[in-house]
């Protein structure tokens, strides 16, 4: 993807400053990919204490039903998705994907039941096709607003409770994937207790005018690392988590993209609400009788990390053609080593499964292994 | 004599045998180093061949061979601890060290001057 000429920048864009963050361009937008001290500790950082990443870059959308009945707007989603948003109680969120009619993934967004309305946070560099895709399908019952007024950060860690705790102690009481309204420094916030990296960790939406002022109150807990999109990166691969782009795209499924377990049985084949999605013939048939390939982790022998698009073949004998690639790659901070992703064919997605890649004509031996790397900390 | 190119290595040349690293500057662009790939000992580079690979979290780099020469020896210990690249560019993270085909053609590269004036 082109970038355009000029840069976006999030409302933080004066903080990232003073804090001396490389600025790189993502989705439009200069965002600050790692800080002075470097993605390695800003990963670590966010393991054993807690990281705060401004993701303002991301789509953040409200809709309402136009009968301001919530459960209208909750239908109406679900003609864009296979997950059950109708089913999602008040003051929770949920994981979900927008699909196309060939099965395969527009997007992936977090979904949360506001009481009277929905809230979707979904990747930067979809949000202007996602807009449209709801508009076109839901403009009529709904009303759908991306905002651009608000602040996105993700408070990540195992500290992240004790700091964000310290600013409202009702922050204490949220499980994981509960939303809530929280008034942080005397401004009303939204609040989920979820994330993008395998921790224990809050998202926080904050009107632009005082999110720095917040932002800047929880880097003074001392517990706080600021940590940038590289470190993001690096902790949501060990976490086993999808990057959209990368291991999954429009001509992946949820099946292949080993994401069938976001599709609730009421959305499946004899459930209450089957169906009823772009896709959904495509996709309900894969969920009962698996895809032809899938995504499982793999562990590459060695210290050298592999990279995205790097071909996975099945002998490091008679080269061939390659069975499938690497769709997510780097080095892995809390594992010591190199970590990956990847789409292989069904039969050979079998942990312990050995397979190779090829780095400059020489033969890299890989191990299929179970995600996630590094097992998560939620406070379920 | 200390020389440096515009592809961010250093040289310390002694007697015709070229130590050879990336500078800081280099090495801070790049970020944490978790993987180096060095030259076999006795192999023979152009100037500007690939004569290493490094590796941070995020990407992949090369390291040209900033002159033409016979690899005479290599820094093990960087392979296996390659944050001694970023601790220690300028010192204990050079790469390898380069018997020079031609020492003359160090005159060319730049000196420490230079080099500064260049990436300021």
């Amino acid at each position: 993807m082109s970038e355009p000429k000029t840069l976006k920048e999030t409302p933080l864009a004066a903080l990232h400053r003073r804090l001396d963050a490389r600025m790189v361009p993502f989705a439009g937008y200069a965002m600050p990919v790692q800080y002075p001290t470097g993605i390695m500790k800003e990963h670590l950082a966010t393991r054993e204490s807690a990281g705060l990443f401004d993701v303002s870059h991301m789509g953040q959308i409200f809709i309402r039903a136009k009968s301001g009945r919530l459960e209208d707007a909750a239908l109406a989603l679900e003609t864009t998705t296979p997950v059950s948003v109708a089913g999602l109680k008040p003051g929770r969120q949920r994981y979900g994907l927008f699909t196309n009619e060939r099965g395969g993934i527009l997007d992936d967004f977090m979904v949360a039941n506001r009481e009277d309305h929905l809230f979707l946070v979904a990747n930067a560099a979809c949000k202007q096709a996602d807009l449209e895709n709801l508009e076109a399908r839901l403009g009529e019952t709904c009303d759908v607003t991306m905002v651009e007024d608000r602040v996105l950060l993700a408070l990540q860690g195992p500290k992240a409770e004790a700091v964000l705790t310290s600013l409202a102690p009702e922050a204490a009481e949220m499980r994981f994937m509960d939303v809530r309204t929280l008034t942080l420094s005397g401004v009303e916030c939204i609040v989920s207790r979820s994330g993008y990296t395998g921790e224990d960790g809050y998202e926080i939406s904050i009107p632009a005018d005082h999110a720095e002022a917040i932002a800047e109150a929880l880097l003074e807990k001392g517990d706080v690392a600021p940590a940038g999109l590289g470190a993001r990166d690096s902790l949501r691969l060990e976490a086993g988590l999808c990057l959209y782009g990368n291991d999954m795209d429009e001509d992946t499924t949820p099946v292949a993209a080993a994401l069938g377990w976001a599709i609730q049985k009421v959305r499946r084949r004899g459930g209450e609400r089957e169906g009823g999605f772009p896709g959904a013939e495509i996709i309900l048939a894969e969920l009962e009788n698996g895809a032809a390939r899938t995504r499982v982790g793999l562990k590459p022998e060695g210290r050298r990390p592999i990279r995205a698009e790097t071909p996975i073949y099945v002998s490091d004998e008679e080269k061939g053609n390659p069975i499938g690639s690497v769709t997510s790659g780097s080095f892995g901070p809390s594992v010591g080593g190199p970590v990956a992703m990847g789409h292989v064919p069904a039969d050979v997605a079998v942990p312990g499964k050995r397979l190779y890649t090829e780095i400059r004509g020489d033969f890299l031996p890989l191990t299929v292994v179970e995600l996630p790397f590094v097992a998560p900390c939620y406070k379920r | 004599m200390l020389k440096f190119t515009e592809d961010h290595e250093w040289l310390n040349i002694e007697d015709g045998v070229a130590t050879v690293g990336i500078t800081a500057h280099a090495a801070e662009q790049l970020g944490d180093l978790v993987f180096v790939e060095l030259p076999d000992d006795g192999s023979e580079f152009d100037k500007g061949a690939e004569a290493a690979t490094v590796e941070s979290v995020k990407a992949a780099s090369d390291v040209f061979c900033p002159l033409s020469g016979t690899i005479t020896e290599v820094n093990q210990a960087i392979a296996d601890d390659p944050s001694l690249v970023n601790s220690d560019p300028m010192g204990k993270g050079w790469f390898f060290k380069l018997k020079l085909a031609n020492p003359a053609d160090a005159d060319a590269l730049m000196d420490q001057a230079a080099y500064e004036a260049h990436t300021s």
